[in-house]
């Protein structure tokens, strides 16, 4: 989204001057414009309609009392379902529960994805093969892998249980949260080391060997050089998967279904729907949930500035 | 030279340790799936007694295979509809001029990002009344609307790396527009095309929260929202031996997939959240 913005232009550099000038467009290029908008249409339409209508009728629901066993008895009843969600006890446990997963999780997976990136990118031996290995997390179905870690910690049937004297973690909060954090970080760190990879890349060899020549540490070069060239991919990584752990739910649904504790909002939504079955509380948190993204998006894209993805594209 | 050695131990070290680290919950629950039900709770990483009564088990009832297919089905059509889509619109992004491009762009980015529980409770009251609650449809059309950001992404950083000039060169020797395209340009996109449907699939197969949200029954419940029911009250004689069987057997196309396509599926997935 940030490294290639010539190539766009590049690639048609017949049509930088026109598209910005006022002249009467050439047959050419109308003919063009339908072209492109009746090549993204399918893909628009489908896009608008799964998520844009829905959260569209998510407010509108949201404004409503509307349970599902009383159906008829649906009325407008104003924020009250908001204040409704926002003092209670239940999502200020989510909301903490999701926030300290997700700032734990993308921590720990950016300082090991960190060391993963430099160790695929200059490893001299096995190098194919580590790669393929770090594919398999990435790759692999979370229910699987979260059974996997549940079974491993299970008192009396797991090896991780057993190597520690029989622990049952998954019955206490904090240790819940922490196998819930290490299945998360065992995940998905692939996926962020992948990123931060290609991010490697881009920085040039030369500038590193001019560097070491000037008598920079091991340390300083990669504090004062890689980091800061890496911004734009670093920002990609971090951005996409605090907002993809922020939404957390498979793991947390196999391994503990929210109890003791440690459910987070989107698991809160869930139940909201499936035991209470009120649409107008499950709509409001809809709602809440998505304002929180949009918060992270925004924090994330000042602090970085210009390096945001999709600014300075085509 | 010692020290090269030295420093290959070092690498190789380092490897190991991760190669470990990825490998060994995967190994566990391959194990558990060949205990059989006097050892599945010995704690033993390894089985002391081989069996594939798990397997056999799981392939006789309709709730795995049942949702073997769904989970297959509803995964390939949403994948072929998405990448379709997708390619177009990336096509479209990557080589015309047109308004509403960035805004295109912008929305692929916005849904990319976008909580699946802030669309359950409006999506699952709009099937109801659709028809579409529990069926495939009901989930192939969500996980399009998923897939295609990705797809978009993915390959409009494909097609700007194309060498269109060939299609030209074609074209002045006399190839017409259509063999331009067959000959020449799907070759070239064939690889990027690929990729994106593999990335796609792998979403649609593992997906959650849909697939226990949109469905009530095996109509169309995928294989991750059955083993996630399996737990508690199951039909099967051991739970455990059984989703640790199910759970391999929806391993092995993901395994296939990062054996065989190890480098696209890297090339793919940075480049549509790097250069994309």
């Amino acid at each position: 989204m940030t490294v290639s913005a010539p190539a766009s232009t590049s690639a048609k550099p017949a049509e930088g001057g026109r598209r910005r000038g006022k002249a009467p467009l050439s047959e050419g290029a109308r003919a063009e414009r339908r072209l492109g908008w009746l090549l993204c249409a399918p893909a628009a339409i489908i896009m608008v309609a799964v998520t844009a209508y829905p959260m569209v009728y998510a407010v509108i629901l949201s404004l409503q009392r509307y349970d599902l066993r009383f159906p008829q008895a649906a009325h407008f009843i104003g924020l009250s379902n908001y204040w409704a969600v926002l003092s209670s006890p239940y999502f200020h446990e989510a909301l903490v529960v999701t926030i300290i997963i997700t700032v734990v999780s993308v921590a720990i997976e950016f300082v090991l994805g960190m060391g993963l990136a430099i160790l695929m990118h200059r490893t001299l031996v096995l190098r194919g093969t580590l790669r393929t290995s770090v594919l398999i997390p990435y790759g692999i179905v979370t229910v699987v892998a979260a059974f996997s870690w549940q079974y491993a910690w299970t008192p009396d049937e797991g090896y991780l249980s057993h190597l520690f004297g029989n622990a049952a973690p998954l019955t206490s909060r904090a240790a819940s949260l922490a196998i819930i954090i290490l299945a998360e970080v065992w995940k998905t760190t692939a996926f962020m080391a992948l990123l931060l990879m290609a991010g490697l890349s881009l920085v040039p060899e030369d500038l590193q060997k001019a560097a070491k020549m000037d008598g920079a540490t091991a340390w300083q070069r990669f504090v004062k050089i890689t980091l800061p060239l890496m911004k734009p991919a670093i920002l990609v990584a971090l951005l996409f998967r605090t907002l993809d752990a922020f939404r957390i739910f498979d793991n947390i649904f196999i391994l503990t279904q929210g109890n003791n504790g440690t459910g987070s909002l989107s698991i809160l939504g869930y139940d909201n729907l499936f035991t209470a079955l009120n649409l107008g509380v499950g709509s409001a948190i809809s709602i809440i949930m998505f304002i929180c993204v949009a918060i992270i998006a925004v924090i994330f894209i000042k602090l970085f500035g210009a390096a945001a993805p999709g600014v300075g594209t085509r | 030279m010692a020290t090269k050695t030295q420093e290959k131990a070092a690498w190789l070290g380092a490897d190991i340790i991760v190669i470990l680290i990825v490998a060994i919950p995967v190994l566990w629950i391959v194990s558990l799936s060949f205990k059989n039900p006097a050892t599945i709770t010995d704690s033993n990483f390894f089985p002391r007694s081989w069996t594939l009564e798990n397997y056999k088990g799981i392939f006789q009832t309709s709730l795995f295979t049942r949702a073997l297919i769904n989970s297959i089905g509803i995964s390939l059509i949403s994948t072929v509809i998405a990448v379709v889509f997708a390619s177009m619109a990336a096509y479209a992004v990557a080589r015309l001029a047109f308004p509403g491009k960035n805004l295109l762009v912008g929305m692929a980015l916005l849904i990319a990002m976008f909580p699946a529980i802030s669309l359950v409770t409006p999506l699952f009251n709009i099937e109801r009344v659709l028809g579409l609650f529990d069926t495939w449809p009901g989930l192939i059309i969500p996980y399009i609307a998923f897939g295609l950001p990705l797809g978009i992404y993915t390959l409009s950083a494909f097609f700007r790396e194309i060498p269109w000039e060939l299609e030209k060169a074609a074209k002045m020797d006399g190839a017409t527009p259509f063999q331009a395209f067959v000959k020449v340009i799907a070759p070239l996109a064939a690889p990027g095309m690929v990729t994106t449907a593999i990335l796609v699939f792998i979403v649609c197969w593992n997906e959650l929260l849909f697939a226990i949200s949109l469905t009530a029954t095996n109509n169309a419940r995928t294989v991750p929202a059955a083993l996630s029911f399996f737990t508690g009250a199951s039909q099967f004689t051991a739970p455990v031996g059984s989703i640790a069987a199910a759970a391999v057997i929806i391993t092995i196309p993901i395994i296939i997939f990062v054996l065989f396509f190890q480098r696209r599926i890297v090339a793919g997935l940075t480049s549509g959240a790097v250069k994309g």
